[in-house]
């Protein structure tokens, strides 16, 4: 860790290492969240094998493979904005994270018409449709809305926060000499994108 | 105004390779899972998705280039996740 505390441009205080581990720990904090749910979803499967079977068919495909596209590539813009930074092309950087935003918002209208279409078959917790179904499927479509509902929370607050990084590019305060900012909001992007990669399989592909 | 943390600048073009694996592996989760390989499926889903989450990390998420206490309590945090699965499921088939 000696190499973190060098003095860096103005201020003599600015530590990019502290708020990077800063960001690690909180991150950690994230895996927790996820990982109690995943818990509980490895549970409620080994118990209910083939209901969680029968809920997954009922879920879209394509719909979640363009999904899981959508949002490998904006962790993709996002770390080629990065390595734009670093490279001092400021405008480069800028318009990546703007393309991450617009991939973020393609991912959440695609998620909206997953969603209605289940609620429209009735399937959202608490719906005549959900209230049928066996305590495996009930269980299944709860997680199914709970999980993804958290994850889609967490694309808006990523969106939002890669907002204001984008702002603080334009305005010069993230800049090739600074961009730990950047730098932690692509973490919590791409954590976005780790928990999506395992929630993908889990819910739309497990036979 | 030297570089502060010891940056390693991960090039363009290797970052769209790394996407470009990332596509694959989404494609070969989707093929393996036509298949019905019974108890294996959930195996396969999960290690490719492992890979792809190692993939994300690494490069991505610039672990490969971080100091050794960060990979550290990173890989740490992973191997308790794990554990925690595992002393779960030892129960479970324990008394199934």
């Amino acid at each position: 860790m000696s190499t973190s505390t060098i003095s860096h441009g103005h201020n003599e205080h600015f530590d990019s290492y502290g708020k990077k581990l800063g960001m690690w720990l909180f991150l950690f904090t994230e895996v927790l969240l996820f990982g109690g749910l995943f818990i509980v979803y490895a549970t409620y499967r080994f118990l209910n094998h083939d209901a969680f079977h029968e809920g997954s068919a009922e879920l879209n495909l394509v719909v979640g493979a363009i999904n899981t596209v959508v949002l490998l590539t904006s962790s993709l813009t996002v770390a080629l904005s990065i390595t734009a930074i670093q490279k001092g092309n400021s405008k480069r950087a800028f318009n990546l994270i703007v393309v991450t935003i617009l991939l973020a918002l393609a991912f959440l209208v695609n998620k909206y018409f997953e969603w209605h279409a289940k609620y429209d078959h009735g399937l959202f917790p608490g719906m005549d449709h959900f209230k049928e179904l066996s305590t495996g499927e009930s269980q299944f479509f709860f997680l199914y809305f709970f999980m993804t509902g958290l994850h889609a929370i967490h694309v808006i607050v990523g969106g939002i926060l890669l907002g204001v990084i984008a702002y603080y590019i334009k305005k010069g305060t993230v800049n090739k000499d600074r961009y730990i900012y950047l730098e932690n909001g692509g973490l919590y992007w791409h954590l976005v994108d780790v928990i999506w990669i395992y929630l993908f399989p889990l819910f739309y592909l497990i036979i | 105004m030297s570089e502060n943390h010891t940056e390693h600048v991960v090039d363009y073009k290797f970052n769209i390779l790394v996407w470009m694996d990332l596509l694959i592996f989404t494609l070969i989760t989707i093929e393996v899972a036509q298949f019905d390989l019974q108890d294996l499926t959930v195996v396969v889903a999960l290690l490719v998705a492992s890979v792809k989450t190692f993939l994300v990390g690494s490069y991505f998420m610039h672990l490969k280039f971080e100091n050794r206490f960060l990979q550290a309590i990173v890989i740490g945090v992973a191997v308790i996740f794990v554990l925690v699965l595992i002393l779960l499921f030892s129960d479970y088939l324990f008394f199934k």
